[in-house]
């Protein structure tokens, strides 16, 4: 496996050198700092070993939108924004993920070993977020497609102003956002669940055991009648 | 943008580091304030080696008399020997001044009332940005890696800094619009975000006699809490008035003489990251901030959540 320093390339110089790799490559980076724009917008389906804490926009705009992407590894925690406008591959963060996680993804699985802070998958597109602990409030918000699981709790406001996107809770929901419902578990459900702790490896989670979080479409189409629920 | 730095050390070894420490922090938030930048570096005794000493003695304490320190800035060129020379003929007792090319430190026992008034009526030019026991306060504008060299600051000692890189968006790029502001003695508050309503509260502030030094946003959110302790809340309650006050986005990290804190606003729109040892509490809009300093790898690092005021005591 080769190394890349981020100290000795600088950020621009290892995102030209990690662009320049094909499939199957497998390079280890080091000494990220908590630098931001690390490993972005990598087509190919490399692998890219992050050895350390990173920061904003880790892995943003990776992959094509056949799914394809890169994996990638963080052996530490990373900043705001992970897998940002993600297209495919995956992304997997060993510790915890701070606020927007997977910010507007289009495709591939974000997996975060830790837990994430306020805003996580905020306007998701489509890309699947998958967090072992707890997510911060406002998660969810304005979701338009894809699919949230959260292994812990989740914070205030979850779900607010939801499109399509599915979100599953295995613990507690400190509270709904506005438009937000509960909804009861389909076998569908479950099964999506279950394919989802299979990829990830979080079996604390039981499939059968979550709390499924959509849109009650009130508010999907503004009105001036509902002003006083926005 | 804007970059806030607190650093606290708990572990007095480490006292004569805390400038080293803090340096390559300011670097590391340089590109969210580059235009201007403050560090308040809070001491027990004095905070620096360098800079021209153009005072010729020090100030002696008489029983039980602490000496105050005055840190001064300006907007422009000031002669500081002639300054130096201006206050020594005119105070009864000794004044140390310290000059840091764009910048000055003064230290008296008994007169620094005294010596504000001085500045006030015949050096107009002069500001003084922050009086304290404990506190010195630089300020200027340019790149804040350039100011910190400029100042010498990776020489200086201390048990606490308060720090902030700034990218003016509400008011001008000018020393006295940088932060930290010091609203009272060794009261030092740097802010990241924009205040919406910080008009209508100076006004309402200023109709109570409070005086600003600028038309900066942040400098209210200060002056605010410099009211609230003053009018007895304690540092916890104190901070819940300007959340309660303020409308805006914030990260706020304050010093008092002896403790430091940060606080969000409720929506956490501004960035801020603790990490945690049994040598340091330190606190940085960005992790990258934290990455040099020692020991990282085995700190406690988390974010501060929205609305909660987090106090580490020295």
């Amino acid at each position: 496996m080769d190394t890349l320093s981020c100290e000795v390339l600088g950020t621009r110089g290892l995102n030209q050198r990690l662009a320049s790799l094909a499939a199957p490559a497998s390079v280890l980076v080091t000494d990220p700092g908590g630098r931001h724009n690390l490993a972005v917008g990598i087509i190919d389906e490399i692998s890219i070993t992050v050895e350390g804490n990173a920061g904003y926009f880790l892995g943003g705009l990776c992959g094509d939108g056949s799914g394809r992407g890169p994996e990638i590894v963080v052996n530490g925690f990373v900043g705001w924004s992970v897998g940002e406008n993600l297209m495919g591959g995956l992304i997997r963060v060993r510790g915890s993920a701070s606020q927007s996680a997977g910010s507007s993804a289009r495709g591939g699985l974000i997996v975060i070993e830790g837990d994430a802070s306020l805003r996580a998958g905020i306007s998701l597109k489509g890309g699947t977020i998958a967090i072992a602990g707890d997510a911060g409030a406002m998660s969810g918000f304005m979701a338009q497609a894809g699919t949230i699981l959260i292994g812990g709790d989740a914070g205030h406001g979850l779900g607010d102003s939801l499109y399509e996107a599915a979100i599953y809770v295995a613990g507690t929901i400190a509270s709904l956002g506005a438009d937000a419902v509960i909804e009861e578990m389909t076998d569908d459900d479950v099964l999506a669940v279950k394919w989802l702790v299979e990829q990830t490896g979080f079996d604390h989670i039981e499939p059968d055991g979550v709390t499924k979080v959509v849109s009650a479409r009130r508010l999907y189409h503004f009105s001036s009648h509902n002003h006083g629920a926005y | 943008m804007c970059g806030v730095i607190g650093l606290l050390l708990k572990d007095p070894a480490l006292e004569p580091e805390l400038g080293s420490m803090l340096v390559p922090m300011l670097g590391a938030l340089g590109e969210r304030g580059p235009d201007s930048s403050g560090i308040a570096v809070y001491a027990d005794g004095d905070p620096f080696t360098s800079g021209l000493s153009v005072g010729t003695e020090t100030p002696t304490t008489s029983s039980g008399e602490a000496v105050t320190r005055v840190s001064l800035g300006s907007d422009r060129d000031v002669d500081w020997r002639a300054v130096a020379a201006d206050l020594e003929s005119r105070c009864r007792s000794s004044v140390d001044v310290r000059w840091f090319t764009t910048g000055a430190v003064l230290r008296s026992a008994s007169e620094a009332r005294h010596i504000v008034e001085i500045l006030r009526t015949a050096w107009p030019d002069i500001r003084v940005l922050g009086v304290g026991r404990s506190v010195s306060v630089v300020k200027d504008t340019g790149r804040p890696e350039e100011t910190c060299r400029r100042y010498g600051i990776a020489g200086w000692r201390g048990y606490m800094a308060v720090a902030h890189t700034r990218m003016a968006t509400e008011s001008a790029v000018t020393v006295l619009h940088s932060h930290p502001f010091v609203p009272a003695p060794d009261l030092c508050v740097v802010h990241n975000g924009s205040f919406s309503n910080y008009a209508s509260v100076r006004r309402r502030l200023l109709a109570d006699g409070v005086v600003f030094d600028s038309d900066n946003d942040s400098e209210v959110a200060a002056r605010l809490l410099a009211g609230r302790l003053g009018a007895g809340d304690d540092l916890a309650e104190a901070t819940r008035w300007v959340m309660k006050e303020m409308d805006g986005f914030f990260t706020l990290v304050i010093g008092t003489g002896d403790a430091m804190s940060v606080v969000r606003d409720a929506f956490a729109c501004k960035p801020a990251v603790v990490a945690e040892t049994g040598a340091y509490v330190a606190v940085a809009s960005e992790y990258r901030a934290l990455a040099e300093l020692p020991g990282i790898g085995g700190a406690r690092v988390f974010e501060p959540q929205p609305e909660e005021v987090y106090t580490w005591t020295r």
